[in-house]
């Protein structure tokens, strides 16, 4: 008793009261439990992945040796980052364009805007193959050319992200330094560089890692859209995971883990340092 | 004395917006080198004068000219004005001397130029070694310094402020309004102030613009503003004031009679404009009263019965410095008395339900037609 009784627990210190406690526990179980089994089995020494047999790193250098699977990150990779960088020009210009101007039917163009963020992906899926297979686009082009079908279709769902982090950032954006820097002499295009930017920054960069992890782990909208020669890593862990899940598939998954972890650390402390310096 | 030039002539300027008039048919020379201030109620226009000055407004009909030029057309980043923003618009990503240097960067200036103005302007609005401070690190007076050397290094025809003291503490504003006021005569360029505190545009400027509902009530300087205003509007404005409506019984180039039904007869010892019968209203500043106990007074300088009111206490309010009294007169309408505590015993002379009578020199109202 004298453990918990120590002091009276004021009204407002949740954290200090056991049922929040074991609440808080519980959720975080819920949330992590599985990734840790997950990470933690694909060090496991056996074939199969019920059983703990011994600690191995042998998996790790089977997927690094597995080619088809190293193929499908390198074109995950290259397509997040693609799909980024245009996502991030279109989803900006189009919060400072929402932000900025008014125009007939603008709440119309913000709600279609935000449609692919809600339409299920399944029917985008669908519509994207559609779209594709009617303009005959071309799937026999060389690296990574080849890649512009599921491109394009990952930029049409992460452009709205970024454009809706951007978007909430201008909210707070004082008009005046605009006008205080065109006072100074600034042209428009000046103003834009050295004022709206770096304030959109934070946004722009918080929007493009949403944007970067959406395309690197989506699989149903790829799977409409990827041909034989264009497996990314998700759909070719799926692939896998048809066969047998196999510590190899763990070890995958815990690598792109890692990676998700370590650009979104990079990425916050980018961030951490913008803000540090501004 | 040579006569100046204007820097800026606002010409028959109007601005509307939509079916709103902001701005209604305004014309002001402002002269070079003087603190002038636009002053007047939130809503009168005279931001959106200020704004149109500095570009970033077109007027809907007359003219702006700066230094003889029409600025018709021309963009804010090409006039020869700066502004200092009522919310400051420090660059907040920009340390202060980067801020500074933004104008001069843009405008192209040589780098150790740069270095050396900003190094002057910073000196001058008394932040020298704070360059590299970030403006987060900084208080609100000293961004706002920030913010007036930005504009100063560009070295302006004109400085534009808007609101500039609003967002500080009562102390610092004062002490901001003499530090204003000296920076001004120091660099000798023309500032153009917008401000609806009537303190900080009596203790600032050279001249007051007053403007009420777009227009130009009155343009003067501080003293003519307070002692001669134009209007009710003006008297009301600048100050406190007691404000009786009466008619013009006697009109004489040496003397006139007001007769005011809720004060009485008030005699001025000299001529009005106004014609005879007319309805006109005399206005009376409360530190220009003078209150005596009941039956004491007798005015100096004026027949019997006339610049004379008795009443009773009904309010007061120590200030300090001065005792504010709410007299209620016999005709039942309140006026408002000042009564300097010369003495540290002055304030325990008078108090609530005396009976008082009241007295002022026939200098003291003052007669407004409109």
């Amino acid at each position: 008793m004298s453990l918990f009784k120590r002091t009276q627990i004021a009204p407002l210190e949740y954290t200090r009261r056991l049922w929040m406690r074991a609440w808080i526990a519980a959720t975080l179980f819920f949330l992590y439990a599985p990734l840790l089994v997950l990470i933690a089995f694909s060090f496991n020494d056996s074939k199969r992945n019920i059983v703990w047999r011994g600690f191995t790193f042998k998996y790790y250098g089977k997927v690094l040796e597995n080619d088809g699977l190293m193929a499908a990150l390198g074109n995950s990779l290259t397509i997040a980052a693609l799909a980024t960088a245009f996502s991030i020009v279109l989803g900006t210009l189009a919060a400072v364009m929402l932000w900025r101007f008014r125009f007939p039917f603008k709440a119309g163009v913000e709600g279609t805007m935000a449609l692919p963020i809600v339409v299920p992906e399944i029917c985008m899926g669908v519509a994207m193959l559609v779209f594709f297979a009617k303009l005959d686009w071309p799937t026999d082009l060389p690296w990574p050319l080849n890649l512009s079908a599921i491109t394009i279709a990952h930029i049409t769902f992460c452009f709205p992200f970024v454009a809706m982090v951007v978007r909430a950032r201008l909210a707070g954006f004082n008009k005046e330094q605009e006008e205080a820097a065109k006072d100074l002499g600034a042209t428009e295009w000046q103003a834009f560089r050295d004022v709206l930017l770096p304030h959109m920054k934070p946004g722009i960069i918080a929007g493009a890692l949403l944007a970067f992890t959406l395309s690197l782990d989506d699989f149903v909208i790829t799977f409409f859209t990827s041909g034989p020669n264009t497996i990314t890593f998700p759909v070719k862990v799926y692939s896998m995971v048809r066969f047998s899940v196999t510590p190899e598939v763990n070890a995958a998954s815990a690598i792109l883990i890692f990676l998700t972890i370590l650009l979104t650390t990079v990425a916050l402390k980018l961030q951490d340092f913008t803000k540090a310096t501004a | 004395m040579t006569e100046k030039q204007p820097v800026i002539s606002i010409r028959n300027v109007t601005k509307r917006f939509g079916n709103m008039v902001a701005v209604d048919n305004v014309s002001i020379d402002i002269l070079e080198g003087e603190f002038f201030v636009l002053l007047g109620p939130s809503g009168c226009g005279k931001t959106t004068l200020l704004r149109m000055i500095a570009g970033f407004e077109m007027p809907s009909e007359g003219q702006i000219l700066i230094g003889g030029q029409d600025m018709a057309g021309v963009s804010p980043n090409q006039r020869p004005v700066n502004m200092v923003f009522q919310s400051y618009a420090v660059f907040p990503h920009m340390s202060v001397a980067d801020n500074v240097a933004y104008g001069l960067k843009i405008s192209g200036v040589a780098k150790p130029e740069i270095r050396t103005r900003v190094d002057e302007a910073l000196e001058l609005v008394s932040l020298g070694g704070l360059g590299q401070r970030m403006p987060d690190q900084l208080s609100g007076g000293q961004r706002q310094r920030v913010a007036l050397a930005r504009g100063l290094v560009m070295r302006p025809k004109v400085l534009l402020l808007d609101e500039p003291l609003s967002a500080l503490d009562a102390k610092l504003r004062a002490q901001m309004q003499f530090e204003l006021a000296e920076l001004q005569d120091n660099v000798g360029i023309t500032f153009v102030t917008v401000t609806h505190d009537q303190d900080e545009a009596l203790s600032m400027a050279c001249r007051i613009a007053v403007m009420n509902k777009g227009d130009v009530a009155q343009l003067a300087g501080p003293s003519d503003l307070y002692e001669h205003p134009a209007n009710r509007f003006v008297a009301d404005f600048i100050g406190s004031v007691n404000i009786f409506e009466g008619k013009l019984t006697v009109d004489e180039p040496e003397q006139a009679v007001v007769d005011c039904p809720e004060l009485g007869r008030v005699f001025l010892n000299h001529g009005v404009t106004g014609a005879h019968e007319t309805t006109v209203w005399v206005a009376i500043r409360p530190e220009k009263i003078t209150m005596l106990p009941a039956g004491q007074a007798k005015a100096k300088d004026s027949p019997d019965g006339h610049n004379i009111a008795h009443g009773q206490i009904k309010g007061l309010s120590y200030l300090g410095d001065v005792t504010v009294y709410e007299v209620r007169l016999e005709s039942g309408r309140s006026i408002r008395v000042s009564r300097p505590n010369l003495s540290r015993w002055d304030q325990e002379d008078f108090s609530w339900d005396d009976k008082v009578s009241l007295q002022w020199h026939p200098t003291s109202p003052i007669v407004l037609l409109s």
